[in-house]
């Protein structure tokens, strides 16, 4: 299926958020979740699942002034 | 030991800084942009006291390994998200609700920068952002161009304190918009804490002598040789500024006023 993930159309077959996060080998505890303009907290990315056409932002802190 | 101060209030020689309602023993602000390694950000923080630190947020893309910058900053430091990136009043109100739905709290750094050479502020899409975001109970502090009526709107719409640029960020070229800030910290009933372009220690204490109730600084700690010593050197020079400012130093004039006796040493007249 096709969803945007961070401003870009890709194709996944993740289920779930978490299982998203995985295949991108991201490490869940360094990431923040936007699920269709809304931030999901950890404990529920694998019971959100992941469908054609969602809007996904994978963000994270860094270093800023 | 009492004193008159800011808008004549009565403070005490161990001030506190009071912040949108939480109270900062530090007045010297910093970030977490630019270190070299990110493992000096504690010791920093622990070298000069510092109490509330600036992150940024963005979108993870490639750095599978990347830890959250968070991980390098102690409990008890406040944090303090920025909304750098945002190019409109609207991402940053979107970027300010990310960071507090991720746990960083209340206080919110609106940086709304569309003009890339001076990196200066946008000051209406500022304003538009502090509206919104104040309205919803965040903590806002806007960075912006120093301009007494909009210094004014900002208070009226809710800002916990505004910050006013010293020169442009990164800079490290000091207090440039000296009289402007001026106008602004002798007008504002909120906090006046200038940000970006304080480059020496010497610079942040002149800010301070001002009457400004903080500064920030990042790059000048974050790029010295020694930012655990630099940052240290900048919470002096905030503790000398401060102080002076509380002390109410004499005036300026252009003649010589004499400090011993004017009579002569072997004479009754000057």
């Amino acid at each position: 299926m096709e969803i945007q993930l961070n401003g870009k159309l890709i194709t996944t077959s993740a289920p779930n958020v978490m299982a998203l996060v995985k295949a991108r080998g991201l490490d869940p505890g360094s990431v923040i979740i936007e699920y269709n303009k809304n931030v999901i907290k950890q404990d529920v990315w694998d019971k959100t699942p992941v469908r054609p056409g969602d809007i996904l932002e994978l963000l994270s802190f860094v270093g800023g002034g | 030991m009492e004193m008159t101060g800011k808008n004549n209030e009565t403070m005490k020689m161990d001030d506190a800084f009071c912040l949108g309602g939480q109270t900062f023993n530090s007045r010297l602000l910093t970030g977490t942009g630019k270190f070299a390694s990110r493992e000096i950000i504690a010791p920093m923080l622990e070298g000069c006291g510092s109490e509330m630190i600036t992150v940024a947020l963005r979108r993870v893309d490639g750095d599978a390994g990347a830890k959250n910058i968070l991980s390098y900053i102690p409990k008890g430091v406040t944090l303090l998200p920025n909304t750098s990136g945002a190019r409109t009043a609207e991402e940053a109100v979107r970027i300010a609700r990310i960071a507090r739905a991720a746990g960083c709290g209340d206080f919110i750094k609106i940086e709304v920068i569309t003009e890339m050479k001076y990196l200066m502020p946008d000051n209406y899409e500022t304003l538009n952002a502090t509206k919104t975001l104040a309205a919803e109970g965040f903590k806002v502090l806007p960075y912006i161009m120093p301009d007494l009526t909009l210094a004014h709107r900002l208070q009226d719409a809710g800002a916990a304190a505004v910050m006013p640029l010293g020169s442009p960020i990164g800079s490290n070229r000091g207090i440039k918009m000296e009289e402007m800030i001026r106008i602004i910290i002798e007008s504002m009933d909120i906090p006046v804490i200038v940000d970006a372009g304080i480059g020496r220690p010497s610079q942040a204490a002149q800010a301070m002598e001002m009457g400004a109730d903080a500064v920030l600084v990042n790059t000048a700690i974050a790029t010295s040789a020694d930012p655990v010593m630099a940052a240290r050197a900048f919470a002096m020079g905030v503790a000398a500024g401060r102080m002076a400012f509380c002390a109410d130093m004499a005036a300026q004039t252009n003649q010589a006023q004499a400090s011993s006796p004017l009579t002569g040493f072997l004479r009754e007249t000057a």
